[in-house]
């Protein structure tokens, strides 16, 4: 490879990262993208500002299991998800509608370039929201208890580990689904039909056979999730993990679904053409 | 296949069952191009055809040797200004350009530079910092161009370029394309002004139905149209006497006195032949004031080719 190539690659995935990154925050469709994230904040933050008022604490651990259901059942299964479909599909699918993709087919930059750069905005993109989300709603779980409690925890308890766990499992769900929904932006016009197919095939993920199980980005977040959910309740058949793979598998697996994805995105960009009276 | 010019070779596209082009065979030499036809017969599809916007369905197609897969090498010489009228939102017209400059891998110098001559010779530095979405159409029009001409290329494809332009600045514009066209650039131009396209073009290509259905410099073409005479108005102070003369030629088929009673118009089958007997006459001390081809143009090379009815261009 020549060393100039990646010279002008990078200077060009930096040029389209200062294009998008800026886009997909301020974007009007993506105020939904920040209600989401901002769910856990606002219903933890509700739980701990009731308790403090009523001048009651909760238990610790228990508060724990409640954060680890919340987290696996609402934000990683719902407000990420769907925060990955309103930030990746629009990537190359949202410029289409707004006739203004052929302005980046037009320069001299390999469609691969092109597609790296707008995956890594939605990258950085979906990890700072949903990443400062994660740490936010940690952060006002924890408000209603003593300091001396929540020091114990984190520091004596390996409270400080859950946190850096929650919040690369949330970093990795964008990794994840990012690559998964920006495939479905190049094979499907509505994004409505893709998002429900992924959110059925993620939620038939415990009912699989083993094999099918691997082809899922929630089988390798689950495992990889710092605290089980109690297998109980109506949501237990959700978070049964028959075989809990290891960290040393899941990360990899969850990044070999992810390059397979952006492999078909590399491919369907290279043939992309612009008719935008057909979209 | 020369790697001078811009080369189709047996190109078609389908929309689905749709017919874009068919059976396209072309080369497009340096110079001014347009190209002329009604909506729908073609003329975009071709320009985003060789610009890599669209893939053939069948054919290949090369500009100056490059295949327009070849992104990353054929838009360092190739501008293309579209026909579409959208923008990346919230962008100023200096933005709009300076961003795409900086896909080129240019540093912020050389693309701040690139920028200011861009919006320059399109006359726009005064609304530079201005947002797009304040543009009038003719505003926006030009910013599209100056995007299109900011890296200096080689081969710029305009598709309707005059669309919204006032007098003036269509006035500027066309300057503009002639002086890029003498730098010896490849500018093809879409329009559906036709006496504009007719002034500027050194060739032009006549699309109907997705078909190419004549290409070459004007003036060939409307020779190559046998069954249509040529028309040729003369203007003189006695038209009835040079009717006389004219009756006893053999290679005019029509000849009538012009609505203003001051010249003929004589249709031709042979306009060499009757130029050459016309001259005799003058030599004879016939007094003309001038002579002139009176459907050696587009839109009457189009009338014949397709007929009137061949679309609203």
């Amino acid at each position: 490879m020549n060393p100039g190539s990646w010279r002008l690659w990078r200077a060009q995935v930096w040029a389209i990262l200062r294009f998008e990154i800026k886009k997909n925050f301020l974007a009007r469709r993506g105020l939904w993208v920040y209600l989401l994230a901002l769910g856990p904040v606002v219903l933890f933050g509700g739980h701990s500002l009731e308790m403090l008022r009523r001048g009651r604490v909760c238990e610790l651990g228990r508060d724990s299991l409640i954060y680890a259901t919340v987290f696996q059942f609402f934000y990683l299964r719902l407000a990420v998800f769907f925060g990955c479909v309103g930030v990746f599909i629009n990537l190359f699918r949202g410029e289409m509608l707004e006739k203004s993709l052929h302005y980046y087919l037009l320069a001299p930059v390999r469609r691969e370039v092109l597609l790296a750069g707008k995956y890594l905005s939605g990258i950085i993109t979906t990890i700072v929201i949903f990443c400062t989300s994660t740490a936010l709603s940690l952060a006002v779980l924890f408000l209603h208890f003593h300091p001396s409690v929540i020091e114990q925890y984190l520091y004596g308890a390996g409270g400080l580990g859950h946190v850096f766990g929650y919040v690369g499992v949330t970093a990795l769900a964008c990794v994840g689904y990012g690559a998964v929904f920006l495939v479905m932006g190049f094979l499907f016009r509505n994004p409505i039909i893709p998002a429900a197919v992924v959110l059925v095939w993620e939620s038939l993920n415990p009912f699989l056979p083993s094999v099918l199980k691997k082809i899922s980005v929630i089988f390798y977040l689950q495992s990889l999730c710092p605290i089980q959910p109690p297998a109980q309740g109506d949501f237990a058949f959700l978070a049964i993990l028959a075989n809990p793979t290891p960290a040393y598998l899941a990360v990899p697996g969850l990044l070999l679904v992810t390059a397979v994805g952006l492999y078909i995105a590399a491919r369907q960009v290279r043939k992309l053409e612009i008719n935008y009276g057909a979209d | 296949m020369s790697a001078r010019d811009i080369v189709f070779e047996n190109v078609s596209k389908f929309y689905g069952e749709v017919l874009g082009v068919n059976r396209v065979n072309l080369s497009i030499p340096p110079g001014i191009t347009s190209l002329v036809g009604p909506n729908g017969s073609g003329k975009t599809t071709l320009m985003n055809l060789m610009t890599g916007l669209l893939r053939p369905t069948q054919g290949r197609i090369t500009v100056l040797g490059v295949r327009p897969d070849q992104p990353e090498v054929l838009f360092r010489f190739v501008g293309y200004c579209t026909q579409f009228d959208s923008f990346p939102r919230g962008m100023t017209g200096y933005q709009f350009v300076y961003s795409y400059l900086r896909l080129y891998g240019k540093t912020h110098k050389e693309a701040d530079d690139l920028t200011s001559s861009a919006l320059e010779r399109v006359k726009l530095t005064d609304a530079a910092h201005r947002k797009i979405a304040g543009y009038s159409k003719g505003m926006r029009q030009r910013i599209k161009l100056a995007q299109a001409i900011s890296h200096w290329p080689r081969v710029l494809i305009l598709d309707e370029p005059l669309n919204g332009l006032d007098p003036l600045v269509r006035a500027e514009t066309i300057a503009l394309f002639r002086s890029l066209a003498a730098e010896g650039l490849h500018v093809i131009v879409s329009s559906h002004i036709l006496h504009e396209v007719d002034a500027i073009s050194d060739q032009v290509i006549l699309l109907s139905s997705g078909y190419v259905v004549a290409e070459g410099q004007i003036h060939g073409v409307r020779s190559e149209v046998e069954e249509h005479p040529m028309q040729i108005l003369i203007r003189c102070a006695r038209p009835s006497v040079l009717a006389s003369h004219i009756f006893e030629m053999d290679s005019v088929v029509e000849a009538r006195v012009h609505k203003d009673g001051k010249g003929l118009l004589i249709r031709t089958r042979d306009p060499d032949r009757f130029y050459l007997t016309l001259n005799r006459l003058v030599v004879d001390g016939l007094d003309l004031e001038s002579v002139a081809p009176a459907d050696d143009d587009v839109l009457s090379v189009y009338e014949y080719l397709i007929g009137p009815d061949g679309g609203s261009i």
